[in-house]
């Protein structure tokens, strides 16, 4: 950590946006009876979605949230990095490049000119990728969003100067925590829950639907053997396939077996009026 | 820079804060009068449209969610009133009143997080609510509190405040335990007096003799305050149906880092959001919130672009009073969902989104694959009034110095409430406003 706390000042905190829906920023904002704590614990010296005021840095611990997609945001990081002590990135896109990663598979050019009618006027990149792929990274937080909690034990980590205690094990655990009844097991139900990093609390078997992998991949992983036991068990390659390809679709483990499964979404745009099942 | 007659005088906020997402302003005035308006995206596109085609319709919701992250439900409610509608299903009856009460919660996170947070420390002439905070700590703790409430109720209906996970094509995963639906009534009411503080407190801000000239647009919803459900209304007579609505809506790609622009026809701006809402349904509000607009001084529409916070405040009044009705009424849905089976054709979904309508709608195959998709978000449909609220600001502020008009400036981007991060998958991207 370059600047211990209770030091001098209190150390300063930065919040970053690419591309991203602001969700986990407002994480931050979403800490409620801890906010208050939490401004007044380090100084909040940039961040756009809560406040007109800024500095130049240099900024003891940056949040970075959102991919890198556009030229001059893949310079501005750049110019992040060097200005930051500590970088911990915050979600699905920042550490794996979200939802719009699925760009990645899609035929140059394709994607703009079916969203604008002038692709000619959008400055973007083809690929969104994360910003480990730009500067180094402390620390990753995965989610999409992030965990409340977790947010804040990395906060606190940080500003001690220990390593953040968060787990890399799959959802599964938390289901046996929480008492939930295993939806493979009992009812035969395509979930990622084996292989999907845990944090959230299982939220999603808990209303008696599968996980859909928010958080990216667990530490360790075995996405062959579980894509194999729901097809067996009746689930159609496209469906494993797209579950694979959502929110972290450029995550290597994921992207893999959405590739073994005959995806992630093999629709070649521009051509997908070409009839029904066309897409395919 | 100098201002006054005779000058050129440029205007520019490089990154507009408390706003949700990136974007910029520039307003140019020569010999005092104001010359180009122009509110920047520089928000990267994130082409949802594109990544939706080929995926299953079941999935719109889930990935439409992640467009913004303050107003998810919006996203997923918008998104299965389209699928259905090209499935041919309606839903109705207990589902539907559990989508209102989920999708109270959003207006209540997102109404308090908006008023408390983004713009009430404008009118107190603070940088952000931490520095309001140390003026009146009391007033934040009760703007966090609502706003806790709203993600209460959130979690309890939906499973998760930040991208819910229990809502789906048909209705719900599973319906929630009545127990936990009744443990938010405590929360709720206190919300609610809350709300009515809030009234009482923004109401007494001073607010700048603005006033536009709106074509507001919003839903009707028989007999209730639109939320999740309606046709679309203007108010110069429209009333059609949604679909009639989508091909009304005609966005504009243009250059020079402007947006998609909506216009009615091809031809007319218009707003949504809270003063269009309330335009044009504020005869059905329940008393409590009626009565609290009464008190706040607001007439049947309110003109002034900048007492938005006032309606959004009387709003806020509802959605509590709204959500306590509901749950005094909950009864689990049983089953949770209806079931949709996919058909081929287009499918339409208009729900108000706390910051004004939001449009979904696709075309799926017969075995439910997305052939299309268009999702027309409020701020899209807003940019060419807020554009023109800065003309009409500038021209009122050219008094002020240069700092204070950029900050006039910034507030009147932020009366609108716009979510850039929304917007900006549909909106152009231009290195001239890097």
């Amino acid at each position: 950590m370059t600047s211990p706390p209770g030091a001098t000042a209190r150390p300063s905190l930065a919040v970053w946006k690419f591309a991203s829906c602001d969700g986990c920023q407002l994480m931050l904002l979403d800490c409620e009876d801890d906010l208050l704590t939490l401004t007044g614990t380090v100084d909040i010296v940039h961040f756009t979605e809560m406040s007109r005021s800024t500095t130049a840095g240099p900024y003891d611990v940056s949040l970075v949230e959102g991919s890198i997609t556009t030229p001059a945001d893949a310079e501005r990081i750049v110019e992040i990095r060097a200005r930051s002590g500590v970088v911990v990135t915050i979600g699905a896109c920042a550490t794996t490049g979200g939802i719009q990663g699925l760009r990645n598979f899609a035929a140059s050019g394709a994607y703009a000119s079916t969203v604008y009618a002038h692709p000619e006027y959008i400055d973007a990149l083809e690929t969104s990728t994360p910003i480990s792929v730009h500067v180094d990274v402390d620390y990753e937080l995965h989610g999409c969003p992030i965990d409340r909690g977790q947010l804040l034990e990395v906060l606190t980590a940080t500003l001690a100067g220990r390593t953040p205690v968060i787990p890399g094990h799959p959802v599964c655990h938390e289901c046996k925590a929480r008492g939930t009844v295993c939806l493979v097991v009992a009812e035969n139900r395509s979930c990622l829950g084996p292989v999907t990093r845990a944090g959230c609390g299982a939220l999603c078997p808990a209303v008696g639907r599968g996980c859909f992998g928010c958080f990216g991949p667990a530490d360790t992983t075995n996405t062959g053997s579980l894509a194999a036991h729901l097809v067996g068990a009746g689930a159609a390659p496209v469906d494993v396939s797209r579950l694979f390809a959502t929110f972290n679709a450029n995550a290597p483990a994921f992207e893999q077996e959405a590739a073994a499964q005959g995806g992630p979404v093999p629709v070649p745009l521009g051509d997908h009026r070409s009839g029904p099942g066309g897409g395919r | 820079m100098t201002h006054g007659s005779g000058a050129r005088r440029t205007v520019g906020v490089e990154g507009i804060s408390r706003v949700e997402g990136e974007g910029s302003l520039r307003v140019e005035v020569h010999d005092g009068a104001v010359t180009e308006v122009a509110l920047d995206i520089f928000e990267p596109p994130r082409y949802f449209e594109a990544l939706l085609v080929g995926r299953h319709f079941t999935e719109a919701p889930d990935i439409t969610a992640r467009i913004c992250g303050i107003c998810p439900v919006a996203y997923q409610m918008s998104a299965c009133a389209a699928m259905e509608d090209a499935c041919g299903v309606t839903v109705d009856g207990r589902v539907r009143s559990l989508r209102r009460l989920l999708y109270c919660g959003e207006w209540i996170q997102s109404h308090a997080l908006h008023i408390y947070l983004l713009h009430a420390p404008d009118f107190l002439g603070c940088a952000d609510a931490v520095e309001l905070a140390e003026q009146d700590r009391g007033a934040v703790e009760r703007g966090l509190a609502i706003k806790r409430t709203g993600n209460l109720v959130m979690a309890t209906v939906g499973g998760r405040a930040v991208h819910p996970v229990n809502v789906r094509v048909g209705g719900f995963y599973r319906a929630p335990d009545p127990a936990a639906i009744a443990a938010l009534r405590e929360p709720l009411l206190q919300a609610r007096d809350d709300a009515l503080a809030t009234v009482a407190w923004v109401s007494g801000f001073e607010f700048p003799d603005v006033v536009g000239g709106y074509r507001f647009v919003a839903l009707r919803d028989p007999g209730r305050y639109p939320i999740e459900s309606g046709r679309p209304a203007s108010s110069e007579g429209l009333d059609v149906s949604p679909g009639a609505f989508a091909a009304l809506a005609v966005e504009e790609h243009v250059a020079h880092s402007t947006a998609l622009h909506a216009r009615l026809a091809g031809r007319d701006p218009y707003l949504t959001g809270p003063l269009a809402r309330y335009a044009l349904n504020a005869g059905v509000l329940p008393p409590v919130a009626a009565e609290a607009a009464s008190a706040a001084g607001l007439g049947p529409v309110c003109w002034n672009p900048f007492q938005s916070i006032v309606v959004r405040a009387v709003e806020l009044v509802f959605a509590c009073d709204e959500a306590l009705t509901l749950l005094e009424a909950y009864e689990p849905p049983d089953p949770p969902a209806a079931e949709v089976r996919a058909r081929p054709g287009f499918g339409t979904g208009v729900t108000e989104a706390p910051r004004g309508l939001l449009l979904h709608r696709y075309e799926i195959d017969a075995d439910g694959t997305i052939v299309t998709a268009r999702i027309m978000p409020p701020t899209s449909q807003n940019q060419l009034t807020i554009e023109a609220d800065l003309r009409r600001v500038v021209e009122a502020g050219l008094d002020l110095d240069d700092a204070d008009l950029q900050w006039r400036c910034e507030q009147a981007v932020r009366n609108h409430d716009p979510c850039i991060s929304c917007a900006a998958h549909f909106l152009d991207l231009s290195v001239e406003t890097r």
